[in-house]
């Protein structure tokens, strides 16, 4: 069986909002998958198999592969789930290219969704980390995502209003995207004059807690063109899960000139080879990525090898990562817009495809041929995709 | 008005005060440092013998070399504040259903000896005094309220010289 290349050729999102309560976490899905079926002009026989994934602590139901079997469209079929905590929904969309490349499977649905509301965020994600270690002291993403910004703006002299740039940027860009979740044009001054929640994070900085699906169709070559819209191609993936406890990323700080963020680094050095990706600023004409709180649309850019180290607010501030610049970032209103965990990492493939395809409707970037989507999640992991219009040459992992 | 009619005809049921005890084992190593500070208020690392890095919490496989590490080294009670937040949004700590009271300095500290860092809180809650590459201290729980856990530290103090 030889290895295929894959492409996307069906895309299905749900209305993202902060409490879905008109629905029940299987028919969430299912509003997803039907749309992604519907997209590619396909029913649930002619799916192949299932990758699904979530948190679930976040909605405490554990056998979420079979528990959704109705309303995925996986009853009678081969689903297999994933769930890589921030990642997941990145790790959904690689689990399902995987099954294609590998030649067993020809159309493979990923699935990543999350009901927020159904739990306290905060707590559901203390429970995700290391009992002895991590749990007593820890105080979820906000409070673990601070300590990364302090230090970010200790070693570069990045500011919070340079933060507030990205949260502007990307709510901005929301206004555009009719299933974001929040839809608000504001300023950095209103973005500094919200609350701390744990200092140098702001409630503006952060992404919200949603309720939320995405569904994914990946085809293989051998079918890829005989969907309604011209496929999407995978040209290429990688990742990283480098540590094990929450204090662990910081061990890098010897690394000279490193972003304290190896994984992100590793990942994107394997994916650039990979892609042949030498300036991904003039190399990209979008990038759909995984930025859970402001800092991140900094230090992540550099991590990505989008500017120097340091370089990243004046990046930001040039206007090159904002709608009509050299490579917007997030024309979907990102993570700081909408925020269903495990339905967050397939939306930026979900995005970058639709980019590519040339279907973003009002927030589509004129002729983008090229994207980078990514996933993040936990103690620094990365997940890292680039979708093109074009077929690769070959199969690249 | 619709819509705040239409959300109340959709039924949600609750877990109340559920409960779902787990059991976790600490293994040998997790045991000897937690038994060390409940005892001895004293800080145990363990280190790797082939490139010689020494962890923090304490572990038996060294990720990077994929060695299996035996040789426990003591460490002090002081370190350095790698870096640091002051956490002000209330919330609820799962593990003891009790709300965390906020604000708290909340750290990453690299204990004096070790290579890699633990996180903990730290007694400042005003961002402008705190500084990377500041001293800090470990204080521990009273004697008799040690119970086996990282709790048994109370919390990190500055050096004000």
């Amino acid at each position: 069986m030889a290895a295929k290349r894959v492409g996307i050729v069906g895309v299905g999102m749900t209305r993202q909002s902060s409490a879905r309560r008109d629905v029940y976490g299987i028919e969430l899905i299912n509003e997803a998958v039907r749309a992604a079926l519907d997209d590619a002009q396909m029913t649930r026989k002619d799916i192949d198999a299932i990758v699904i994934g979530n948190m679930d602590h976040f909605e405490g139901i554990n056998y979420v592969d079979t528990w959704s079997v109705d309303g995925s469209g996986a009853l009678g079929k081969p689903i297999m789930k994933m769930t890589t905590g921030g990642t997941t929904g990145t790790t959904v969309a690689m689990g399902a290219y995987y099954h294609v490349a590998s030649g067993m499977f020809d159309r493979v649905l990923a699935i990543g969704w999350e009901k927020n509301s159904e739990s306290d965020t905060t707590g559901a994600i203390i429970t995700a980390f290391d009992p002895f270690w991590d749990r007593p002291t820890f105080g979820g993403a906000v409070a673990g995502l601070a300590l990364e910004a302090t230090q970010y703006m200790a070693e570069t002299g990045a500011t919070e209003e340079d933060a507030a740039y990205v949260a502007v940027r990307d709510r901005k860009n929301a206004l555009n995207n009719p299933y974001a979740h929040l839809r608000m044009e504001l300023n950095i001054e209103a973005i500094m004059s919200t609350p701390y929640l744990a200092w140098p994070v702001k409630l503006g900085d952060m992404c919200p807690r949603t309720d939320g699906a995405c569904a994914v169709v990946f085809a293989s070559e051998s079918i890829a063109n005989d969907f309604p819209s011209p496929p999407a191609w995978v040209r290429g993936l990688a990742d990283r899960h480098l540590w094990a406890y929450t204090s662990d990323p910081y061990v890098n700080q010897r690394v000279k000139g490193g972003t304290w963020f190896p994984a992100m680094e590793r990942a994107t050095a394997e994916l650039y080879e990979k892609v042949g990706i030498t300036d991904p600023l003039e190399q990209f004409d979008v990038a759909e990525l995984y930025l859970p709180y402001s800092f991140a649309g900094l230090r992540y850019m550099e991590a990505l090898g989008f500017c120097e180290r340091a370089g990243a607010p004046a990046l930001v501030r040039s206007g090159a990562t904002d709608m009509g610049g050299k490579c917007p970032v997030n024309p979907s209103g990102g993570v700081l817009s909408s925020n269903a965990i495990g339905a967050t990492g397939l939306l930026r493939v979900a995005e970058a495809a639709l980019q590519v395809q040339g279907r973003a409707g009002d927030r589509q970037v004129p002729g983008a041929a090229l994207a980078l989507a990514t996933g993040f999640g936990g103690c620094y992991w990365s997940d890292e995709l680039v979708i093109g219009k074009e077929k690769p040459e070959k199969v690249r992992g | 008005m619709a819509d705040e009619t239409k959300k109340r005809q959709y039924l949600a049921i609750e877990s109340g005060e559920m409960s779902q005890p787990f059991r976790w084992s600490a293994g040998s190593y997790g045991s000897k440092f937690l038994t060390e500070i409940r005892d001895n208020k004293k800080f145990w690392g363990i280190k790797c013998p082939k490139c010689g890095k020494v962890y923090v919490p304490i572990r038996s496989v060294c990720g990077p070399c994929y060695t299996e590490m035996t040789e426990l080294v003591q460490l002090g009670d002081e370190g350095t504040l790698i870096t640091f937040s002051v956490v002000s949004f209330g919330f609820v700590d799962p593990s003891t259903g009790l709300q965390r009271p906020v604000p708290y300095g909340y750290a990453v500290i690299q204990l004096d000896g070790a290579d890699s860092y633990l996180i903990h809180f730290i007694d400042e809650t005003d961002p402008e005094k705190m500084k990377a590459g500041m001293r800090v201290r470990a204080v521990f729980e009273d004697d008799g309220k040690r119970t086996g856990s990282m709790l048994d530290i109370k919390h990190f103090s500055l050096i004000r010289e």
